[in-house]
């Protein structure tokens, strides 16, 4: 693991240009045409052409080091930060073809820091594009201040739903998925499985509630049926001890032996309480699923269908370990900045921003068809994929489950049920 | 066995039928159990099947047919197979996982796709040598050549553009924008345009080799079947230039594309997730790998229907036929 995240990553490239052809974007003149056998037009060592112009985007990022209950699942130092790095490493990569730099600040706060303060600065440095990576009450003490500002936030972290309901603001993307996203992928699958009833154990935090309440009304969407209920509350054990195991080998057969009878159980421990203790060590002999057990997420750091053995080759190359789904979220949004400033072929932010709100925008992201906006809330529109520790199961939306405008719109809130009125 | 062999007699009256072609053997690329079917275009049966390196894509075949060359991406080498003994008689250095590359009309210098490392890399065939890497975008795939061999054609994934290169000087010349996940390039047989096709653009973009500018962008449209999964890779144009056949992926049809009209004629439905094509040498059959469905398919190029379906190996990617 990276022992610290450099502050600032300004990738710096060679510039090497050619000219680079769009009708009718273009004119000609505005490309001089290398004629073949002249001067170098490829060359990474060449002089530049002219002068790149800086796309400058900001990582605003809440961490503190956090436990879990297994080793294995203890979040890397860089979650999410290295997935922005390869995504602008690539933008680079084009940029050097259309005379674009990106750079990547990464800012890092407490979890429940003032963030405003902060935000300011960043916006001082002439960031116009911001990922965030927070929570809800701090995007929300900057999201308006940042929409006076001109300035695009792109939440790759948070999946509260409430952020792209109730909450939602016209300047704030979202290339996490929701919790209801996660939940109704989840229990597409099940139900495609023919194990429709469920038994849901719950965590006392707040988090875990919010992921029960979405597996309650995926349930109810797709025709699962929760039959029984229990809370395991957080009494602030040590996420793992020397003779811990003995322990939790006979608690949870008993924590789980009232449970009515059920096909899956389904677990909602975000906090990383007791999720992870329930498979294999659950009363009766049955799947676990939600938090642990197959989890639903945005990207699977095994995943290697649709071109994704490359961005994993790539990504580990250039982070020295796997790409997890904030990793993902982040490159995602780097690419949709890249893409729309390789599109509109400059840095004018209101031609960017207007390209990425545009009909018809999407990018390629390695999910199998092209990833685009629900443009009621500005969240992507995204498989998502479910998997164990080891590898990809499978990716929801699963076959059957049909939908008018887009199949990806069966995972998640839908714009006739939403309650955002973008501001 | 009983069900292959009445599948089979089937394609031989199918054939029979028609006129005859020539034996040329078609050599299919099996991504997932590392092989290359080597199947009989005549009988359309499997005649062989040659252990190869890990994850074959990519496949051609030497200009004489004595060799065929092979994309073992995962074993970061091309292999190169002696046609009339089947086997793996030396391999070229071909950079980091090499998946997609173009034979030189002279026959003499192989031009790889290196995904990993964003390059294009130069292959000398006689010396086995690499001649140079030329940086191009994030994730090369799609290779192409001018008939005259003056201009090569690589597209890049992620960056989505073809970049067009000076192969005397080994430059890039041109960077022409195309739509997302650009996968191949074909020249029409007069060398004045380039197809590129984009797979989750769903778009083939015709860019004149002249301007180096997108004169056309062919879309498809299938009654039935949603937009995304319309997804155009392998393309391929008939030697006097009217006729292309575009494959497209998981909507398991191949596009018969009017080539001077840009209007797309005919969807003909083959396996599931038809990736790459190729015709025989007497451009009376056009063959496609239908990767899930473990199949390839026949289709007749006058009627632009489809033959048969022959069983392959697991996954197959590409296909090449001998010249004789």
């Amino acid at each position: 693991m990276k022992s610290s995240v450099p502050t600032t990553l300004a990738i710096s490239f060679g510039l090497f240009f050619a000219s680079v052809n769009v009708a009718p974007l273009l004119a000609q003149e505005a490309a001089p045409q290398t004629k073949p056998g002249a001067a170098p037009a490829a060359k990474p060592a060449g002089k530049p052409a002219k002068e790149a112009v800086e796309i400058k985007i900001g990582y605003l990022r809440a961490y503190e080091p956090t436990l879990a209950l297994s080793v294995l699942d203890v979040p890397p130092r860089d979650e999410g930060v290295a997935g922005a790095t390869v995504g602008i490493a690539d933008n680079n990569t084009t940029g050097s073809f259309m005379g674009q730099k990106f750079t990547l600040d990464v800012t890092e706060v407490k979890f429940d820091a003032d963030v405003t303060a902060i935000f300011d600065e960043m916006v001082a440095k002439g960031e116009r594009y911001v990922l965030t990576d927070i929570s809800a009450p701090q995007l929300l003490s900057i999201a308006d201040k940042a929409r006076d500002a001109g300035i695009l936030l792109f939440n790759v972290g948070n999946t509260d739903d409430s952020l792209r309901e109730e909450d939602c603001r016209i300047n704030v993307f979202h290339t996490a998925p929701t919790r209801s996203m996660l939940a109704d992928g989840l229990a597409q699958y099940l139900v495609w499985k023919q194990w429709p009833k469920w038994a849901l154990i719950t965590g006392s935090h707040d988090r875990d509630k919010l992921f029960a309440a979405a597996l309650r009304r995926a349930a109810e969407r797709f025709g699962g049926q929760i039959v029984g209920e229990k809370e395991f509350t957080d009494t602030g054990t040590a996420k793992q001890t020397d003779s811990g195991v003995v322990q939790i080998q006979k608690q949870m057969p008993v924590f789980t032996q009232d449970l009515p009878e059920h096909d899956v159980l389904l677990v909602a421990d975000e906090s990383e309480v007791f999720g992870s203790y329930l498979p294999f060590r659950n009363w009766v002999p049955r799947p676990v699923a939600g938090t642990a057990g197959m989890i639903p997420s945005a990207w699977h750091p095994a995943s290697e269908q649709w071109g994704g053995a490359q961005i994993q080759n790539r990504f580990e190359k250039a982070s020295g370990r796997r790409m997890q789904s904030k990793d993902m979220n982040a490159w995602t949004a780097s690419r949709i900045i890249g893409e729309a400033a390789t599109r509109t072929q400059g840095a004018d932010p209101a031609k960017i921003e207007e390209f990425i709100r545009a009909d018809g925008f999407s990018v390629a992201a390695f999910r199998g068809q092209k990833v685009t906006f629900r443009k009621w809330n500005w969240q992507l529109r995204q498989p998502i994929f479910l998997g164990d520790g080891r590898g990809v199961i499978t990716t929801s939306p699963q076959e059957g489950f049909l939908h008018q405008v887009s199949e990806l719109d069966t995972l998640g809130v839908d714009q006739p049920e939403t309650k955002c009125v973008l501001k | 066995m009983r069900k292959r062999s009445i599948v089979l007699a089937g394609g031989l009256l199918g054939l029979a039928a028609a006129s005859p072609a020539s034996a040329f053997m078609a050599y299919v690329s099996n991504e997932k159990d590392n092989t290359v079917s080597v199947v009989d275009t005549t009988t359309m049966q499997v005649v062989k099947t040659i252990k190869t390196g890990q994850r074959p894509r990519g496949i051609t075949i030497s200009h004489d047919g004595k060799f065929v060359y092979l994309c073992a991406s995962d074993d970061d080498t091309i292999e190169i197979i002696d046609t009339a003994t089947s086997e793996i008689v030396g391999s070229l250095p071909s950079g980091p996982d090499p998946e997609l590359f173009v034979l030189s009309p002279d026959g003499k210098t192989l031009y790889v796709a290196n995904e990993d490392d964003n390059l294009v890399t130069v292959i000398d065939i006689e010396s086995k040598g690499v001649v140079t890497e030329i940086p191009v975008g994030v994730e090369p795939e799609g290779m192409g050549i001018s008939p005259d061999g003056k201009t090569m054609v690589n597209t890049s994934e992620t960056t989505n553009m073809a970049h067009f290169i000076d192969t005397s000087t080994h430059e890039i010349v041109n960077n022409v924008l195309v739509d997302s996940r650009p996968r191949f390039v074909e020249f029409t047989p007069d060398g004045k345009q380039a197809w590129v096709s984009a797979e989750i653009g769903g778009t083939v973009s015709v860019i004149d080799n002249a301007s180096r500018e997108v004169v056309h962008k062919i879309t498809f449209e299938i009654a039935g079947l949603r937009a995304e999964s319309i997804q155009p890779v392998g393309i391929r144009i008939t030697a006097d230039g009217k006729k292309a056949y575009v494959a497209l992926g998981p909507a398991n049809r191949v596009a018969v594309v009017n080539a001077e009209t840009f209007e797309v004629e005919k969807y003909i439905l083959v396996g599931q997730r038809v990736w790459q094509l190729a015709f025989t040498p007497d451009q009376k059959q056009i063959i496609s790998t239908n990767g899930v469905s473990n199949d390839i398919t026949f289709i007749d190029v006058a009627t632009d229907e489809p033959v048969q379906s022959v069983t392959v190996g697991s996954l197959p990617w590409g296909v090449v036929v001998s010249p004789k």
